[in-house]
């Protein structure tokens, strides 16, 4: 009998040959393993909220296998003995459960709930890097757009998950949200009455906050964030200008293999991140905070940093009461449904107000460098200005205790500086952005400064520049100002990126100088006697 | 049947009311404080008027009648309030401030309750009812529940303390002891309100003591505390410690290409 021939190498390429056979998926697959993505740090912030994400999916899980949305009444007898017999909601009960009886669960409910405040954080700067260098631009206004609904939803999706546990903080959040929907003019209190099912806090608020939190939020925020990497994939990555680099192409690695090695370096790097701050810092002590009950207010009762900026602009609101057509609209509408509405729809519409502005109306791909806009940047820090108040203003109180500050004094600068210091960020950023822009120029046309200074015959020294280009009879460049990395130091003529790579040493050797057949070290000995 | 004149009821009206007068004036000062003030000073109260003359008496005045405009009269305080004042360093005072803070005490415990016992036995008022350092222990839950309800919207949830208006603030319970935190609820010093016996028992109150001092010696089981500030730190640490630790990643990783 002839024995078969069994060749292991071969069955790799077999098996794929045999799948591409029946399926075809060799001409799409190897479209996207070749797709090539440009390399900048910045370009991973958007992963870091992704990976946050999946962790939030991954322990929330785990959360739900042992927490009750229930608001019935029990009485506890669990193991953390200041609360033994104490009367507390069952949502309550299991929180502490998690917490102190069930293996693992308190690091869970930490990792869940840094993971949300990294999301979150990770979701901002990320905007925020967006919005400065420009990536919003045709044609990817709709990405904008599904990152601010992702914003939002995810800050619903936070505020409906730190309502949970019904706790102290929990319940006076809740009951801020009720007094917040009950301010808006002729349907507040139908809304109120229907969201929490009757009077606040009622039965049934917790159930449905559960499903929100659990399911549909999760659901939602899968999708647009399917559609928001698809749509990154399908209309290609931005890059930064620079050689080689044009509208039309991506310079960058391929998907496979270095990227998603890469990717998945970075994802257990956040993961391991979020594991490290779950294990070593508490956050969320719901045992301090006692079960929700009305007469409970502490002092320090805050939200999660994400909602502070809207705790902040409720505190800094002056008690002004408005009444119109027989309806009082209490000064709470304001900063807590009106702003947030502005703030959750004018930043949508940004790319198209940009537009019709600059009158820009083509396709872009390259980024722009902040000081390349430098009213789009002022406009940004003016808003980054705008919020830090507000979010400042929302922890006012601990920042008046902690550093001996007069809470009155606290509110009015909150007040002022909300008035003041956006404008004054606005201005200084577009000083610095037409600044740096400034010297790029001078830098083009009279090339790098090179430290040496030549004293002239008359007695007046002139520091000699090395031109970037050839120059004419003034010594001056003709190079055009496109938006690049300008070198400003001589060892960084004709390289742009750093001579050696590598982010903390270098990770290749630096080439050795020729030495044209003579010895080196003669060399260096008469070049010493000559000098 | 003789009738009088209205002048003539006037006139035993009048007198009647005077020797109403007289008879409430005279039980008045046979059981009033300064009846007993004349009464002799035990030997502790004797020590505490000498500490009383040299460092209270600017402020608060000859048999602490009060100084206007420097500080109040001290007659019906109690030792509870002086032994709290004196023992948190608070008094005697150094300048005029928005609050009169907590420092280092110029006298020790032993000084601070013969202070005490001089104010005491000079106008009377309310006193830590318990001898030793150390309350009787109370029930921790029904501490807490208390604690969360009457003191948590001034001193935080994690007795961390917190601000209140016009630079006024509520101080931490940190170095708190227990005659100090019972004295506190009793007096309720400058801006604290006064927890009456019939707001709270002295057994709510040592359960209150119990649990306070429970808080601070229980270990935070989920990691460093972050100060139990809550939210606001959480959120600066996820910034400065979280994100510029990715970033660093991300440098890292991008940056080996
Ligand atoms: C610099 C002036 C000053 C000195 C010295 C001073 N006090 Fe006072 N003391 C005050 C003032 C002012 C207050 C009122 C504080 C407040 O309630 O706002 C006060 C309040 C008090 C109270 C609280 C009264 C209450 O109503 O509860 C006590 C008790 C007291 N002092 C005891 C003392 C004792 C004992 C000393 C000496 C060791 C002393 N003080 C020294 C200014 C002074
Ligand atoms: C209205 C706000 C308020 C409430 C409620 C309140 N306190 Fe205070 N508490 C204060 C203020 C203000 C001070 C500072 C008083 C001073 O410096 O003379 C204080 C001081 C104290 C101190 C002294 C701390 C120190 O620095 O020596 C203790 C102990 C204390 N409180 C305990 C309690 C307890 C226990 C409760 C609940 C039964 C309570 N407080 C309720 C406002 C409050
Ligand atoms: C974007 C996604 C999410 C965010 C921002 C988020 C946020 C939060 C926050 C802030 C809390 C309070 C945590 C605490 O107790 O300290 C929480 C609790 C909870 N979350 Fe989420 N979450 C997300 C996704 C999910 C998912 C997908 C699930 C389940 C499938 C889930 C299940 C839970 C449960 C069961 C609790 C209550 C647990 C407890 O505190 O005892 N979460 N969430």
């Amino acid at each position: 009998m002839r024995k078969r021939k069994f060749n292991v190498k071969e069955i790799p390429a077999k098996t794929a040959g045999e799948i591409d056979d029946r399926f075809q998926v060799a001409t799409p697959l190897r479209g996207i393993l070749n797709k090539v993505f440009p390399d900048h740090w910045t370009f991973l912030l958007g992963e870091i909220a992704l990976f946050s994400f999946i962790i939030l999916l991954l322990t929330g899980t785990f959360l739900a296998l042992f927490f009750d949305p229930s608001m019935q009444e029990v009485n506890y007898q669990g193991s953390y003995l200041p609360l033994r017999d104490v009367h507390m909601s069952r949502a309550y009960e299991t929180s502490l459960n998690l917490s102190f009886d069930v293996r693992g669960g308190l690091i869970m409910r930490q990792m869940h709930h840094w993971a949300a405040l990294l999301f979150m954080a990770a979701i901002v700067i990320h905007m925020a890097r967006i919005f400065f260098t420009g990536a919003f631009r045709k044609p990817r206004e709709l990405n904008w757009i599904i990152g601010m609904l992702m914003f939002w939803l995810g800050f619903t999706e936070g505020f409906a998950g730190y309502s949970l546990p019904d706790d102290a903080l929990s319940g006076t959040g809740l009951r801020i949200a009720s007094a917040i929907m009950l301010s808006i003019p002729v349907i507040g209190s139908w809304v109120t009455a229907s969201l929490f099912g009757g009077e606040f806090p009622g039965e049934i608020i917790l159930s449905r906050l559960y499903i929100l939190h659990v399911f549909l939020l999760p659901l939602i925020l899968l999708t647009l964030i399917t559609v928001h990497v698809g749509l990154v994939i399908v209309q290609k990555h931005t890059q930064w200008a620079g050689p080689g680099r044009t509208n039309h192409n991506v310079v960058g690695e391929r998907w496979f293999p270095r990227y998603v090695i890469k990717q998945g370096g970075f994802f257990m790097v956040v993961f391991g991140l979020i594991a490290l701050m779950g294990g070593l810092f508490q956050i969320n002590p719901i045992w301090l905070f006692g079960p929700y009950e009305a007469a409970v207010v502490s002092a320090g009762s805050q939200p999660d940093w994400y909602v502070m900026f809207l705790d902040g602009s409720t505190r800094l609101m002056p008690a002004w009461e408005i009444r119109i057509w027989g309806y009082t609209i209490p000064p709470l509408f304001w900063p807590t449904v009106v702003l947030p509405g502005i703030l959750s729809t004018v930043p949508m519409l940004y790319p198209f107000i940009e537009a019709r502005l600059t009158k820009d109306k083509g396709h872009h791909n390259l980024l722009q460098r902040p000081r390349d806009m430098p009213e789009r940047t002022g406009l940004g820090a003016a808003g980054i200005a705008f919020y830090l108040v507000l979010a400042f203003s929302g922890g006012n109180d601990i920042i008046a205790d902690k550093f001996d500050i007069s809470l009155n004094a606290m509110t009015w600068a909150g007040r002022i500086g909300l008035l003041i210091v956006p404008p004054i960020a606005y201005y200084l950023a577009r000083r610095i952005s037409l600044g740096l822009q400034q010297h790029d120029r001078e830098v083009l046309a009279h090339g790098v400064e090179t430290g040496i200074i030549k004293l002239l015959p008359n007695g007046q020294y002139v520091e000699v520049h090395q031109p970037l280009a050839p120059v004419d009879d003034h010594g001056h460049g003709e190079l055009p100002y496109v938006g690049w990395t300008v070198p400003k130091k001589m060892n960084r003529l004709g390289a742009l990126g750093p001579a050696l790579r590598g982010f903390f040493k270098p990770i290749e050797e630096p080439v050795k100088p020729r030495s044209n057949g003579a010895k080196p070290a003669e060399i260096s000995e008469k070049e010493k006697e000559k000098v | 049947m003789l009738t009088r004149s209205p002048a003539a009821r006037k006139v035993t009206a009048a007198l009647r009311m005077l020797a109403a007068l007289v008879l409430a004036g005279g039980i008045y000062t046979l059981i009033s404080p300064s009846a007993q003030a004349t009464a002799p000073l035990s030997a502790a109260a004797q020590e505490g008027k000498a500490l009383y003359d040299t460092s209270c008496i600017s402020c608060h005045g000859n048999n602490a009648q009060g100084v206007e405009g420097r500080g109040p009269s001290l007659l019906g305080v109690g030792s509870a309030a002086v032994e709290f004042q004196v023992e948190t360093g608070r008094m005697p005072a150094a300048r005029q401030e928005a609050q009169i803070e907590r420092k280092q005490p110029l006298f020790d415990d032993a000084e601070a309750r013969q202070l005490g016992a001089y104010i005491q036995e000079l106008g009377g008022g309310p006193e830590i009812p318990f001898a030793g350092q150390t309350a009787p222990a109370g029930d921790i839950a029904n501490g807490g529940k208390l604690f969360r309800v009457n003191c948590s919207s001034c001193h935080a949830f994690s007795g961390g303390g917190g601000a209140l208006s016009s630079g006024k603030y509520a101080p931490t319970l940190e170095l708190s002891t227990d005659r100090q935190l019972y004295a506190a609820m009793l007096t309720g010093p400058q801006n604290m309100p006064v927890f009456g016996d019939n707001q709270l028992t002295p057994e709510e109150k040592y359960d209150i003591i119990s649990y306070v001092q429970n808080l601070k010696s229980d270990v935070d089981p989920g990691g460093w505390g972050l100060g139990r500030f809550g939210p606001v730190t959480e959120g600066l640490a996820i910034f400065l410690f979280g994100m510029v630790a990715l970033a660093f990643a991300a440098l890292w990783i991008a940056g080996k290409s």
